[in-house]
């Protein structure tokens, strides 16, 4: 079995992103960049499929900047057997929308052909939750989003979902599209080793035109502003100020 | 024009129904675009309480053993049997609305709009982006616009309306996916996003056992219970407690944060809290920053005895 995973160059994580100035979006500029957090466990998973013989090839595809090869790099060392880069924008601030995405990962999946699609839940930077559900309604699949646990057996996938009252299992019959949450698994570091052999794995280069596919946005952004902030508080210095000015001053309590 | 609401359906009571806090609350939003039909789909599903919304003209039930579960494949096909003559297509910003919205959008070949904060006008949204640390203004040139409201950023509409209900005939089964078990916990709390105190704790709680002290004050509170990520990940907490980024966004009028040190991923769940309280051995936890009452304390101590003198 095939299993193709799409993994999103974002802002790290840990990075305090600053708005810029004009209000034109997010400054993107020589800050640190990773895979997307989700990814990396999308990734995970597909190597674990490998691991217990369930998956025989995992591909990992990535949609932006020519940069985009580090993370796709990364996914090799952890250990994917090849990639693809969609090279779909010159400059890291054009993100491109999660419709647009999914139409080019529709494409890659027809040539493809793979049994499972395992994304990210949610990439960090634009917050969409939507690429792996529209995903799987253009391919007419499937679908089985916020993933804590995924069993492969007999075509199907039997999968336990994070929903708002606690966990829902459902059962997918594959192709199908997994979207995976933070707790399906921890992530592994890749090794030196793995590292270095992860570079003369297969890296294939696309671009949209190859899949004649327009990759236009929808949305324009008219601005982009800084949240407002909170006026700073004060400290208190025990239990019963606390309550004190939780009656008094607030008037919460 | 003419919107067509999706009403949150949850089970509650061993049956299912229309979650009136959060379908109420998208309602308001909703009632900015136009005139408001709300889409009650489910098994069992009446109506009754979709209807009383103010700003409902109509009510929809779809009530077939197909929409139980609220598989993504049969209701997305539903909605698009239905979508013809509407301008937007709203859901508020639940589990359920996440997974099936973007499905719906890309079937009508236009953009997902998530967690829509703010409504400019019909075409323009805001919407926070990298975990509310930026707001984005977008405006939308799709035919039909698909959105989910951030419900914490909207009151609940009023429930004095009458409006008519009108059954509608189920889709067909797609036949994709199927329903396993459902790991629901029963609780006699206040439902997390809904509730108007809400009692938060992290890692710092150190063990599940430890974290019945954050229970209680929560009871004590009258509050609902949530956690931090580290802690759900732990096993001190279920997952549907997280409140952040990934999780839950909650907006209450008092939410107290017990060993959390305050990460962005968190903030972006409770920031918008009208009185937050932080209890944290660590005088530098980044969490101070937006506490308006901090305590630098061992929580071990100070939760008991909060918990003592505010019952
Ligand atoms: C992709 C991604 C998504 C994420 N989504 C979320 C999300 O939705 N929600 C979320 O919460 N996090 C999320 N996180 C995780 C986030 O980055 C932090 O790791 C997490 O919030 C930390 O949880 P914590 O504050 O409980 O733990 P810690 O950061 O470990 O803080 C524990 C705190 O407890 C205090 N403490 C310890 N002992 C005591 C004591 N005896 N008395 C008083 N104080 C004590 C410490 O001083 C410390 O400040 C996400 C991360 C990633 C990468
Ligand atoms: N540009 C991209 N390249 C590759 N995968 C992507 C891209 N954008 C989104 N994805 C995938 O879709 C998931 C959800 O992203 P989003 O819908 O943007 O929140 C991510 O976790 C990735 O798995």
């Amino acid at each position: 079995m095939k299993i193709l995973v799409p993994v999103k160059r974002v802002i790290d994580y840990n990075v305090k992103v600053r708005v810029k100035a004009d209000g034109s979006g997010v400054d993107l500029a020589n800050v640190k960049m990773s895979m997307n957090p989700f990814d990396e466990i999308a990734v995970e998973e597909a190597i674990r499929l490998k691991e217990k013989g369930v998956a025989d090839e995992v591909v990992a595809v990535s949609i932006g900047t020519k940069k985009n090869q580090e993370t796709l790099r990364t996914a090799l060392a952890m250990g994917a057997d090849r990639a693809i880069l969609i090279v779909a924008a010159e400059d890291v601030h054009d993100d491109i929308e999660p419709l647009a995405v999914a139409k080019l990962l529709k494409a890659v999946v027809d040539e493809e052909r793979p049994d499972l699609v395992l994304a990210g839940k949610q990439a960090i930077d634009n917050d969409m939750n939507a690429t792996g559900q529209m995903l799987a309604a253009l391919l007419g699949w499937p679908q089985a989003t916020f993933a804590s646990e995924v069993a492969i057996e007999g075509g199907r996938a039997t999968v336990t979902r994070e929903v708002d009252g606690g966990l829902q299992t459902i059962r997918v019959g594959l192709p199908a599209i997994v979207t995976v949450d933070l707790r399906l698994n921890e992530p592994r570091y890749a090794s030196l080793p793995n590292i270095m052999k992860a570079k003369k794995k297969p890296l294939e280069e696309k671009t949209p035109q190859d899949y004649g596919v327009d990759v236009s946005p929808r949305l324009a952004v008219t601005a982009t502003a800084e949240p407002d902030v909170r006026k700073a508080g004060v400290m208190v210095a025990s239990v019963d100020e606390l309550i004190s000015k939780l009656k008094n001053e607030a008037g919460v309590l | 024009m003419t919107v067509l609401l999706i009403a949150e359906v949850s089970r509650i009571d061993g049956g299912s129904d229309v979650n009136m806090d959060a379908t109420a609350k998208a309602m308001t939003a909703a009632a900015q675009l136009g005139e408001v039909h709300v889409l009650v789909a489910g098994e069992g599903v009446t109506g009754d309480g979709a209807a009383t919304l103010e700003g409902a003209a109509k009510v929809l039930v779809a009530d077939d053993a197909l929409y139980a579960n609220g598989l993504a494949e049969p209701v997305a096909d539903l909605v698009v049997g239905l979508a013809g003559g509407y301008s937007h297509i709203v859901a508020p910003s639940t589990a359920a609305a996440k997974n099936v919205l973007p499905r719906i959008a890309a079937l009508l070949d236009v953009m997902i709009l998530p967690d829509v904060s703010g409504i400019v006008d019909a075409d323009t949204f805001q919407r926070p982006i990298y975990a509310g640390n930026a707001i984005q203004t977008v405006r939308s040139s799709d035919a039909v616009k698909v959105l989910t409201i951030r419900t914490a950023g909207f009151e609940a509409a009023a429930t004095t309306g009458s409006a008519p209900i009108e059954a509608v005939s189920a889709a067909g089964d797609p036949g994709l996916s199927s329903f396993v078990e459902d790991k629901v916990a029963e609780s006699d709390r206040p439902e997390l996003t809904s509730a108007g105190r809400v009692v938060s704790g992290g890692r710092g709680i150190g063990s599940e056992e430890d974290f019945a002290m954050v229970e209680k004050l929560a009871d004590a509170l009258g509050a609902a219970v949530g956690a931090s990520r580290a802690a759900v990940d732990s096993g001190y907490a279920p997952n549907d407690w997280q409140v952040g980024q990934t999780g839950k966004v909650v907006a209450p009028e008092l939410y107290v944060a017990v060993g959390i040190s305050g990460a962005i991923q968190h903030l972006a769940g409770m920031k918008d809290s009208k009185v937050i309280v932080a209890i944290n051995k660590d005088e530098d936890a980044p969490i101070f920053q937006i506490a308006d009452y901090g305590l630098v304390a061992d929580l071990f101590e100070a939760v008991p005895e909060l918990t003592q003198k505010a019952s």
